[in-house]
């Protein structure tokens, strides 16, 4: 089992007021919370990789606290997520998919229990590749007002040798949504998608 | 408010390891990025002083948010750095017009101290502009360990009407600093330089 190293960690907060429209009494935060860790399995293909899954829990949950606590402490005030990964030039694509598990199981346990999917993206790329995070509605993946994304990127990661893992959460819609479709109020909250 | 802002971010940056040497304790730095209306956007207007009231109520919004972020007091705070992008609409003069004149003070205030010039930089440019924000020192602009730099950006802004305005503070030097010069045990704190 390989140890989780990790280098350096980041958050990102942002409250937004408006976008050009009336100002909400209610800001929309946003938050990221960026782990750079050394790639155990950059150099080389290696077979067997699964298990590391099970070594990044830790990390996802501490992660996910960070979130919670960035945006107010109160995890009933979170209403989206997502996750993503950037991967170092010398590893795979695969190697960020190795996040999918930890980092998502590590969201709806903070967040007791959330149904839906948690949105995701991935790719290889330099340090200083910016990835946008795409984010749904916690517990009804169709709520339209709730699709959003978040660019995040750090200057000098990932390294080749690294990877770059990255959680979401927001605490609403987006701040002028209004496109119609399934609403927050609507969800029945059974399957994970309306 | 006298800024008309359309979002705050922050972002803090936490580094544990540099070449795998373990940083113990971790060297940490906030930014604390403020977007706005640019009220002089698209015309020449001769008298900044509206900018310059703007400056001083964001040196202390952004200060304040800046060491929350860091979750330390404000004298804790090592080394300090402001800069500013102007939108396309904008003159490189409007950045000038809140960083020099009014914003420093209220930086000092909650930050106890403050005896070293605050370094800047400014541009202007489109959305997703780049900042590197310069950081030095509070206390004597010459320790060496804290010469450095904070890269922050956000795809969404400047628009062309407005400015992003940011202040990095850090608790910390460079993560292995080894390059001699004015140390910080050395300081005298009296001109701001030594």
């Amino acid at each position: 089992m390989p140890e989780v190293i990790v280098r350096k960690k980041a958050t990102c907060v942002e409250e937004i007021f408006h976008e050009g429209g009336p100002a909400s009494d209610k800001p929309l935060r946003r938050a990221a919370a960026l782990a750079v860790i050394r790639n155990p399995f950059a150099g080389s293909y290696v077979e067997n990789i699964e298990s590391f899954m099970d070594d990044l829990k830790p990390l996802g949950l501490e992660m996910a606290r960070t979130l919670v606590d960035a945006l107010g402490g109160d995890a009933k005030a979170i209403e989206g997520y997502g996750k993503g990964a950037i991967v170092g030039s010398s590893g795979e694509l695969e190697h960020g998919a190795l996040w999918h598990v930890p980092g998502g199981y590590a969201m709806r346990e903070i967040l007791g229990g959330a149904k839906a999917i948690v949105a995701s993206t991935k790719k290889v790329g330099a340090p200083g590749t910016r990835l946008d995070v795409p984010i749904t509605h916690i517990n009804a993946s169709y709520v339209r007002s709730h699709f959003d994304a978040m660019e995040v990127g750090i200057n000098d990661a990932p390294r080749a040798d690294e990877l770059l893992l990255v959680l979401v959460m927001t605490t609403g819609p987006r701040i002028h949504a209004r496109v119609g479709g399934l609403k927050a109020s609507e969800i029945k909250g059974e399957d994970g998608l309306r | 408010m006298k800024s008309k802002i359309r979002k705050i971010a922050t972002f803090v940056e936490e580094t544990q390891r540099e070449m795998d040497r373990e940083i113990s304790p971790p060297t940490r730095r906030a930014a604390a990025v403020a977007v706005i209306e640019n009220p002089c956007a698209g015309k020449y207007v001769e008298d900044l002083s509206e900018l310059m009231a703007i400056g001083e109520e964001l040196g202390e919004l952004l200060t304040t948010r800046a060491v929350a972020a860091l979750g330390i007091s404000g004298p804790s705070a090592e080394s300090y750095g402001k800069a500013a992008a102007v939108g396309e609409n904008g003159e490189l003069e409007h950045a000038a017009a809140i960083l020099h004149p009014k914003l420093g003070t209220p930086v000092r205030r909650v930050l106890g101290k403050g005896a070293a010039l605050i370094p800047s930089s400014k541009k202007r440019g489109g959305m997703g502009v780049v900042l590197d924000i310069p950081l030095g020192h509070k206390d004597a602009a010459f320790v060496r360990s804290h010469f450095d730099g904070m890269e922050v950006r956000l795809n969404d802004a400047p628009r062309a009407n407005e400015i992003m305005v940011a202040i990095a503070v850090t608790d910390s030097g460079r993560p292995l600093p080894r390059v001699g010069g004015l140390t910080k045990d050395q300081i005298k704190g009296e001109d701001g330089l030594r």
